[in-house]
């Protein structure tokens, strides 16, 4: 499939092709037949987390640090270490970094520098760091000198605004929710005035690539996330009036899965870590269908799909898209695995 | 609303009306990002509100400046959550003394415009679809007698000041069946820099202390639904100030 190389202008008229399980058809639509596609009574579940600048240049060396992870406080991230080579240079070609040794000092900028406090024993591209700042200074010296991490598919460097959600608002994603992506808020009224309700859930979405084929095993790695009272209730209001639960995106499966499973299979407000992995098999406990992006066979993305239609089917859809032209990755078109109502 | 651990964000708030708004939403129990150009009489009403056991947090920032408002926007969610209120209160007279539209630089219009009507659009448009997927959230556009008003050699600040009551309404029409709230007022004549720059004759004794203003502006916002979404108010007249 090919990559939309960058983002488009007007994601109302991006296409979103219709999985429907149960029947096992397929069909072509576009963003702004989402709402209709929905019914009265569904909830969407967003995950409204913003995209981060979370890479960042070592003064004096030629290194790339991607924060992957928050460790306890907003000081404290594990991170990736990247060596020469830019955003055009796909990740597992980039050299691999220089090693450094716990107690190390990298300066990003003028006011911001880290310490590293540990490294992996089995991969050394994979660090602790402690910032030497801390709160308003750290994040404003954070948003000065740290970029959105890039992707070797895209034509131009992108911008931080280029890798936001329409209703982002705490930074906590290291890679944009690209799911939600698509969601103008032409169809997000549209959806609301139809009776769809919304609900929002925070997930810190992780990096989709470490460089390192050994460490991107351990991917997806431990993501924070907060689900609240407000979503909570929304999203059961919804089941108990025999809605469907439409989560957008796998961090919001991941999320709701993993509360589920937390509270013996009952959705529950939590502030907590996501180590759950979803594929071919699970049993969801409270979403019911999925908007998502294109994923091929292969990636955890797809094994997730796989919990909400056969691999056959999910298999014929890609080839379907391929054939007819949609786009894939971050700016690519949707794919919406959704079982339609009866008439 | 009550303001007791809400989120909020005030721009220009180093001094004049919008420290004293700062302060008001803080000793309300509100966690305020203030917003500023210069770092250090920022710093100083952060150590303030610290020292009366509020919670603030600095992030110096050019709301006329395009690159600043993502950053602005996300660092400030990063400190203190989703933003539940956004105060619009910084503002660009334009060159002083202030003079005819026929003297009036293209380049000074566009910059006056920057800070008052397009900075707020944009730090807004990110801030409010947070408040709109959340279903509330509150707007404030401080605006000015010179929104309504035509006098002579306040061109500049004039226009965009009407622009911003407008753009108010534009977002209170969108944006209400979301549960988001957006209303402009006008805090009147007050002791404070800008106005000292704008009209430097005039005798401070007949101007109104900010601090009275920002009390009365928050009681607004604290009045949610009692005040008409979209609404043009006035501080000094506004029946719920007593």
């Amino acid at each position: 499939m090919i990559a939309a190389a960058w983002p488009r202008s007007a994601p109302d008229d991006e296409r979103l092709l219709h999985v429907d399980p149960r029947r096992a058809r397929i069909a072509d639509a576009c963003v702004r037949d989402l709402p209709g596609l929905l019914s009265p009574g569904d909830v969407l579940v967003v995950n409204d987390a913003a995209t981060l600048p979370a890479s960042l240049s070592v003064e004096g060396a030629d290194v790339e640090v991607r924060l992957v992870m928050r460790l306890g406080s907003d000081r404290a991230w594990r991170a990736v270490l990247f060596g020469t080579g830019d955003f055009r240079t796909p990740t597992e070609h980039r050299s691999a970094p220089p090693l450094f040794d716990v107690g190390a000092r990298l300066r990003f900028g003028a006011e911001l520098a880290a310490t590293i406090t540990a490294v992996d024993a089995d991969e050394p591209r994979l660090v602790d760091l402690l910032f030497a700042s801390d709160g308003a200074a750290l994040w404003s010296s954070l948003y000065r000198h740290g970029k959105p991490i890039q992707y070797a598919y895209v034509r131009e460097p992108l911008r931080l605004f280029d890798v936001q959600t329409r209703y982002a608002a705490r930074p906590w994603a290291l890679e944009m929710p690209s799911a939600g992506r698509p969601l103008s808020w032409s169809v997000l009224t549209e959806l609301r005035r139809r009776g769809v309700t919304t609900a929002a859930i925070t997930h810190a979405a992780g990096i989709s690539s470490t460089g390192s084929t050994s460490l991107d095993l351990r991917l997806p790695m431990r993501e924070r996330y907060v689900i609240d009272d407000l979503a909570v209730a929304t999203i059961r209001a919804a089941k108990a009036r025999g809605g469907r639960v439409v989560a957008v995106g796998t961090t919001v499966v991941r999320a709701l899965e993993s509360s589920a499973l937390e509270h013996d299979g009952e959705l529950a407000a939590a502030d907590d870590e996501a180590t759950l992995l979803v594929g071919p098999g699970f049993r969801l406990r409270v979403v019911d269908a999925i908007l998502s992006g294109m994923h091929p066979p292969g990636t955890s993305h797809f094994a997730l799909l796989g919990a909400f239609a056969p691999s056959p089917l999910l298999a014929r859809a890609l080839e379907h898209a391929e054939r007819t032209g949609y786009l894939e990755h971050e700016f690519g078109d949707s794919m919406l695995i959704l079982v339609q109502k009866d008439p | 609303m009550d303001l007791f651990e809400k989120a909020a964000l005030v721009t220009g708030a180093s001094r004049g009306l919008g420290a004293a708004l700062a302060r008001s939403l803080a000793a309300r129990g509100a966690n305020v990002v203030i917003v500023g150009r210069e770092t250090e009489p920022l710093k100083n009403v952060e150590s303030e509100i610290h020292r009366n056991g509020g919670h603030a947090f600095a992030l110096a920032a050019d709301i006329g400046e395009k690159s600043a408002i993502h950053p602005l926007a996300f660092a400030a969610a990063a400190l203190v959550g989703p933003i539940d209120v956004l105060v619009h209160n910084a503002s660009a007279l334009g060159p002083t003394p202030l003079r005819l539209l026929l003297d009036t630089e293209c380049e000074d219009l566009a910059r006056v415009l920057d800070v008052n009507l397009v900075g707020p659009f944009r730090l807004t448009k990110i801030v409010a679809g947070s408040m709109a997927l959340r279903g509330a959230g509150t707007v404030v556009h401080v605006s000015s007698d010179a929104a309504v008003a035509v006098y002579p050699t306040w061109g500049a600040y004039s226009v965009s000041k009407a622009a911003q009551d407008h753009l108010a309404r534009l977002w209170a029409v969108e944006l209400g069946e979301h549960g988001v709230r957006s209303f402009s007022v006008d805090p009147g004549e007050m002791n404070t820099r800008m106005h000292a720059d704008a009209v430097p004759d005039a005798d401070p004794s007949t101007l109104e202390d900010p601090a009275r203003v920002a009390e009365r502006i928050v009681r607004m916002i604290e009045a949610g639904e009692r005040i008409q979404n979209g609404a043009r108010l006035e501080a000094a007249s506004w029946e719920g100030a007593s």
